[in-house]
């Protein structure tokens, strides 16, 4: 059977660990395939698992009472969706949507959570690389509240 | 209609006489482009020089009665009978700007400011970055880009808009993405379900594009904060400071380097830029991180 490991080797998130730990997370990862406007998950729902991005498009969302869905940001190609798997409660803080018709590797967190506690090395690696996503995600989402395009008072001398 | 000149047609060049004595043009089509923003075309009311200016350089446009604000040409550069402008109606000038009509005339001063150093992007890739109104000033860098294709690399375009209703030549964006020679990425910061682009800062677009780090050019046009944060995701990704350039906005009077009113540290936005190698205006940017 055609192994995944040299995909997952060279994904940007994974890039340069260990060939054992990209073996363990190989262990716990899957294609998938999502068609457009399927949800990959809602809000609440279990985080037990989360994604990169092959060939496609998904969006973050929330549900703003009176406004409907609000798109947050989208994820592209080779992108990692999903953190909250990393963190109790492992709930999902977003309805993930396929924009577009999209193919996956799907990781199962609860399995690399598992893994963890054999291999702590592992789980402070993936702890550092999500942590720089988020961080990431959390750079970006302030410049969007600054409404860059927008008017603003004062601003010109 | 072509923006180019018919090699005989005579138009006035003002800039030849006195560069603070606005030149009679007359508008010659107007068009929104989206919500606020709209493109003016203007042709000279009287007979005179050629109007020649290069991508990234602006006028002053006088609304009678109103003032003057700078604005940068967004129509093809070289040799023009037709001057074309796209502007946000944004305060007092630009909105008076907004109600003119086919025949009306308006004063203009220019061309004015130092260029995009297209030829510097020859034989390297390029990565053209607009946030907001700032495609506009890039526009003509593309089109030279475009129309002398085999000098460039991989050109790349990364726009970023406020809202699907903000994007700015929507149509010509699609003739864009048709071509090969050009990758074309548009991302807005917020939008409804029914968008199915991408949503995100405009920054989230560069690890997108395809570039040699080492071989690339980058110019970008858009707020301050949005070009301070575009140029620190291109020097994530390898691109040095002296390989990038963005465009400034300061408040323009006199736009020829007279009054100080643009005056930016020691530097006057109206004649030594606007567009400014960035390690020269780093240090006076003075952006605070978020
Ligand atoms: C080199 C250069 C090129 C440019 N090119 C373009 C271009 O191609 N297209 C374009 O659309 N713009 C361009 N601009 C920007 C344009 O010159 C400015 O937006 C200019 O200020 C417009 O003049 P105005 O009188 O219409 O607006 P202003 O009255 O000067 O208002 C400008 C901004 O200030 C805010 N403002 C106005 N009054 C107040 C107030 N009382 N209190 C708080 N905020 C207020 C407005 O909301 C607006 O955002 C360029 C600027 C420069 C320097
Ligand atoms: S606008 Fe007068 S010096 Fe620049």
């Amino acid at each position: 059977m055609e192994t995944l490991e040299p995909i997952v080797s060279e994904l940007p998130l994974f890039k340069g660990l260990k060939p054992e730990h990209i073996q363990i997370i190989t262990g716990c990862a899957a294609n998938a395939r999502f068609e457009a406007g399927e949800f990959m998950g809602r809000v609440g729902g279990p985080a037990d698992r989360f994604w990169i991005i092959r060939q496609g498009r998904v969006a973050l969302e929330i549900h703003a009472p009176g406004r409907g869905q609000l798109t947050v940001q989208t994820i592209g190609e080779n992108d990692a969706v999903g953190w909250s798997w990393l963190v109790p409660p492992y709930q999902l803080r977003f309805d993930i949507h396929a924009v577009t018709s999209t193919r996956v590797l799907m990781f199962d967190g609860k399995c690399l959570r598992g893994k963890f506690a054999n291999d702590p090395e592992l789980g402070y690696e993936l702890m550092q690389r999500f942590s720089q996503l988020i961080l990431r995600r959390l750079e970006a989402m302030s410049i969007q509240l600054l409404d860059l395009y927008g008017d603003h008072d004062g601003e010109h001398e | 209609m072509s923006e180019r000149a018919a090699a005989a047609a005579p138009t006035p060049n003002v800039t030849r006489t006195d560069p603070m004595q606005p030149a009679p043009w007359r508008v010659v089509r107007t068009e929104p482009e989206t919500h606020d923003a709209f493109k003016l075309t203007l042709a000279p009311v009287e007979a005179g020089p050629p109007f020649t200016f290069e991508a990234g350089q602006f006028n002053m446009l006088f609304a009678p009665g109103v003032g003057e604000a700078a604005l940068s040409m967004s129509g093809c550069s070289g040799t023009v009978d037709r001057v074309v402008h796209t502007i946000r109606a944004a305060g007092r000038v630009t909105k008076t700007l907004r109600t003119l009509k086919r025949g009306d005339v308006l004063g203009l001063r220019g061309p004015f400011g130092k260029p995009w150093p297209v030829g510097l992007a020859e034989g390297r890739d390029v990565l053209l970055v607009a946030g907001g109104i700032g495609l506009a000033p890039l526009r003509p860098a593309l089109c030279h880009m475009l129309e002398h294709r085999e000098r460039f690399g991989r050109v790349n375009l990364l726009y970023g808009a406020r809202s699907p209703q903000d994007i700015l030549f929507a149509k010509e964006i699609e003739t864009w993405r048709g071509r090969f020679d050009v990758s074309v990425e548009v991302t807005v910061d917020r939008a409804g379900a029914d968008w199915h682009g991408r949503v995100g800062v405009v920054t989230t677009l560069v690890p997108r594009a395809q570039f040699d780090p080492a071989n690339t050019v980058a110019f970008i046009c858009g707020p301050e904060i949005m070009m301070h944060f575009t140029q620190r995701e291109l020097e994530r990704h390898g691109v040095p400071d002296e390989s990038v350039w963005v465009s400034m906005e300061r408040n323009m009077k006199c736009g020829v380097g007279f009054c100080g009113h643009c005056q930016f540290g020691p530097l006057f936005v109206c004649k030594d830029g606007p567009v400014f190698r960035y390690d020269r205006v780093a240090p006076l940017l003075g952006i605070r991180e978020v």
